[in-house]
C-alpha cells in the first residue's frame, strides 16, 4: 500500500524527535524531568483528544473524564496488587468499556454530534459529583479508599517486572517511549484504510454511507481505542503523582484538553503535544497569579481561538509565516 | 395522607423548577440550534441579581423581576460579541460559550469572592399535618408554570413569536419578508438568557448564591434539552415530567448525587429509543 512507504525525510523526523527525548534528561535538572514528564503525559491525553476530534471529527469533551477514570482504575489495581502494569492495562480497559457503553448509545442511537459532546460533558460533571461524595471510608475497593475530594492517596508508583518503583529519570523515559509509541500508532492508524474511511466519516458521513461503509462501528472503534489511551495517560498520571482526585474530572481540565488540540492545530496528531507542551508551560507560569486567574484566561482562551482562530493557533502561525515567507502555504497533513 | 401530599408537592417542585431551569436553554437551542454552555452561568448571574437587590435593602420579589431584565440584556451583548460570529458552527458555538462560561466563573469569584452567601427565605412555611413546608416552595412551581405557559403563548399568539417560529423553520423566507434574521436570534438568545435569569433568581434563597453554583444545574438542564428533542415548550415539559420524576424518586431513595445518575442513565436509554427525543413521540407542535 502506498499509504505505508515512509519518505526519508519523515524517517529523519521519527529518528530526531527519538534523539531529542533521549537526549533531555542529560540538559534538564531532575525537577525539570520530572515536570516534563508530566508534560508528557498530558501530550498523550491530547494525542487521544486530536484522533478522535480531529481525524474522526467526534468532538468528545469527555477525554479528561476518561482520564480521571483510567488514573482511578491504575489506582485501585496498583494499591490492591502489586503489580503496577497491570494498572496500566486497567487503566485503559477501564474507560475503554464505558467509552464503548457511552459510544454504543450515540453511534447506534445515531444521535447528533453535538449530542455525544453533551452527554461526554454531563457524564464527566456527574463524576466529579459522584467522586467528590466518596469521602465516607466504606467507599473502597479492596484497600483502595476512594477518598471523597480529598482523592486516593499513596498510589504506588510504575515499577517493570516486579523491580523497585522507576526513579524520575526512568519514569521519564517509559512515559516518553509510550508517548512515542502512541504518536507512531496513531500516524500509522490514520495510514491504513480504516483511518482514511474515518477521515472520510469526518468530512463527510452521509457520502461515506452510501458508498457502503458502516459508519457506527467504525466511530465506535475510534472512541473506545482513543478512551483507552485517554486512560492510559490517567494511569500514568496517577503513577507519576501517587495520587488522583476528582479534580480530573472538573470542567476547566475537560477545557484543558480541548485547548492544547486547538492550540495544536487539529488533525495534525504532532500539534497536540506542541499545544500541550506550550499551553501547559504558559499556565504553570501564570498558575502562581492564582486559580481564578487562570480560569478567566482558559475561558477568554477559548472564546479567541475559535473566533479568530478556527483551525489552530499553530496552524494559523505557519500560514503566516508562509506568507511572509512568499511562499504557498503548506497543506496540513490529513485535509 | 399528610406524607403522600408532602410527597406529592415535592415531586411537582422537582418537575416544574427543572422545566423552569431548561426552558431557557430549550428556547436557545430549539429555535437557534445553539447549544449555550454557558447557560449554568446566566443562571448564576441571575441569582446574583438577587443578591445584589437585597444587600441594598430592597425585597427578594424586586431583585427576582430585576433578574431576567440584567440576565437578557447580558445575553444580548454576548450575542453581539461572540455568538453572532458562528451562527452555523454549533460545536464552535459550543466551544466558545464554554470559554464565556469559565470567563464568567472567574470573573464573578473576581468581583464577588468565591464564598456561599445566602438569601433569606420570604414567606414562612405552613403546615400539612405533620409536616411544615416552605410556602415560597409553592411560589415557585407558580412561578414555573406561569413562566412556561406565558412562553406558550407568546411563541403561539403574538407576531413576536409567529416571526420567531418562522425563523426557526425558515429564514431566507423571513429574511426576503423583510425581517432580518439575525436580529431575530439576538432577541431569541436574550429572551432565553433573561429565563435563565428568572430561574437563577427563583432558587437563590433556596440553594445560596455562590459562583460555581451553575455547576450544580447544567447536567441536568442539558439532559432534560437534550431528552426533550425540537419541539420546545412540548417537548422539555415531557422530559422534565419524566426526568423529574426519576431523579426526585431516587433522590428520596438515596442521596441527590444518585438521584442525577439516576437521571443520566434513564436520558440516555431514552436516547437510544428514541433519537430524536421525546419529540420523536408526536408530530408538529411547539
Amino acid at each position: 500500500m502506498a499509504g505505508w512507504a515512509v519518505s526519508r525525510s519523515e524517517t529523519a523526523l521519527w529518528t530526531a524527535a527519538a534523539l531529542s527525548l533521549a537526549g533531555l534528561p542529560q540538559l534538564l535538572s531532575l525537577f525539570q524531568v520530572v515536570q516534563l514528564t508530566v508534560f508528557v503525559i498530558f501530550a498523550i491525553l491530547a494525542l487521544s483528544l486530536d484522533f478522535i476530534w480531529g481525524v474522526a471529527g467526534i468532538l468528545s469533551f469527555g477525554q479528561a473524564a476518561l482520564f480521571g477514570i483510567g488514573g482511578y482504575m491504575y489506582g485501585i489495581v496498583a494499591i490492591n496488587f502489586a503489580m503496577t502494569p497491570l494498572g496500566l492495562v486497567a487503566g485503559m480497559l477501564g474507560p475503554a468499556v464505558i467509552a464503548a457503553l457511552i459510544g454504543y448509545v450515540a453511534f447506534y442511537g445515531r444521535v447528533g454530534s453535538m449530542y455525544l459532546a453533551v452527554v461526554t460533558l454531563t457524564v464527566t460533571l456527574i463524576l466529579y459529583q459522584v467522586m467528590g461524595s466518596t469521602a465516607d471510608p466504606r467507599y473502597a475497593i479492596g484497600d483502595a479508599s476512594l477518598g471523597g475530594y480529598n482523592g486516593m492517596t499513596n498510589i504506588p508508583s510504575l515499577s517493570l517486572a516486579g523491580g523497585p518503583p522507576l526513579g524520575p529519570v526512568e519514569n521519564f523515559y517509559t512515559t516518553g517511549a509510550l508517548l512515542f509509541l502512541a504518536l507512531m500508532f496513531f500516524v500509522a492508524l490514520t495510514r491504513t484504510s480504516y483511518g482514511r474511511i474515518l477521515q472520510g466519516i469526518r468530512e463527510n458521513e452521509p457520502r461515506m454511507e452510501l458508498l457502503g461503509y458502516d459508519v457506527r462501528w467504525r466511530k465506535l472503534l475510534a472512541f473506545v481505542i482513543s478512551a483507552a489511551f485517554a486512560g492510559l495517560a490517567g494511569a500514568l498520571f496517577a503513577s507519576w503523582g501517587n495520587f488522583i482526585n476528582p479534580e480530573v474530572f472538573s470542567l476547566p481540565q475537560a477545557a484543558m484538553v480541548v485547548i492544547w488540540v486547538l492550540v495544536g492545530g487539529r488533525g495534525t496528531l504532532w500539534g497536540a503535544i506542541l499545544g500541550t507542551v506550550v499551553v501547559q508551560y504558559l499556565t504553570s507560569l501564570l498558575g502562581e497569579a492564582g486559580a481564578t486567574y487562570t480560569t478567566m484566561a482558559l475561558g477568554s482562551m477559548l472564546i479567541a481561538i475559535v473566533l479568530l482562530f478556527p483551525r489552530g493557533l499553530a496552524p494559523a502561525l505557519i500560514q503566516g509565516m508562509a506568507i511572509v515567507l512568499r511562499r504557498r502555504p503548506p497543506v496540513a497533513a490529513g485535509r | 395522607m399528610d406524607q403522600i401530599a408532602v410527597t406529592a408537592i415535592g415531586v411537582l417542585f422537582a418537575v416544574s423548577t427543572l422545566a423552569l431551569l431548561a426552558l431557557g436553554l430549550a428556547i436557545i437551542f430549539g429555535m437557534m440550534g445553539v447549544l449555550n454552555l454557558a447557560q449554568g452561568e446566566f443562571l448564576m448571574l441571575g441569582a446574583y441579581t438577587v443578591l445584589v437587590t437585597t444587600s441594598h435593602g430592597l425585597s427578594v420579589w424586586v431583585g427576582i423581576l430585576l433578574a431576567p431584565v440584567v440576565v437578557g440584556a447580558i445575553g444580548v451583548v454576548f450575542e453581539r460579541l461572540i455568538i453572532r460570529f458562528l451562527y452555523g458552527r454549533p460545536l464552535d458555538t459550543m466551544l466558545a460559550t464554554w470559554g464565556l462560561s469559565l470567563a464568567l466563573v472567574g470573573a464573578v469569584t473576581l468581583i464577588m469572592g468565591p464564598t456561599t452567601e445566602g438569601v433569606g427565605t420570604p414567606l414562612g412555611s405552613i403546615e400539612i399535618g405533620r409536616y411544615g413546608f416552605s410556602v415560597y416552595r409553592l411560589v415557585v412551581i407558580a412561578i414555573s408554570v406561569g413562566a412556561v405557559l406565558v412562553t406558550y403563548f407568546v411563541l403561539r399568539y403574538t407576531r413576536f413569536g409567529l416571526i420567531a417560529r418562522a425563523t426557526m423553520q425558515a429564514p431566507r423566507l423571513v429574511a426576503v419578508s423583510g425581517v432580518e434574521p439575525r436580529l431575530v436570534y439576538m432577541w431569541t438568545f436574550g429572551c432565553g438568557a433573561a429565563l435563565a435569569g428568572l430561574a437563577g433568581a427563583v432558587m437563590a434563597p433556596l440553594t445560596g448564591v455562590v459562583p460555581s453554583m451553575g455547576l450544580a444545574f447544567i447536567a441536568k438542564i442539558f439532559i432534560t434539552v437534550m431528552v426533550g428533542g425540537s419541539t420546545v415548550l412540548l417537548g422539555t415539559a415531557a422530559s422534565a415530567g419524566v426526568l423529574g420524576l426519576v431523579e426526585s424518586a431516587t433522590s428520596y431513595a438515596s442521596t441527590p448525587i444518585y438521584g442525577q445518575v439516576a437521571m443520566l442513565t434513564m436520558a440516555l436509554i431514552l436516547l437510544r429509543l428514541l433519537p430524536n427525543g421525546m419529540s420523536g413521540l408526536w408530530r408538529g407542535g411547539l
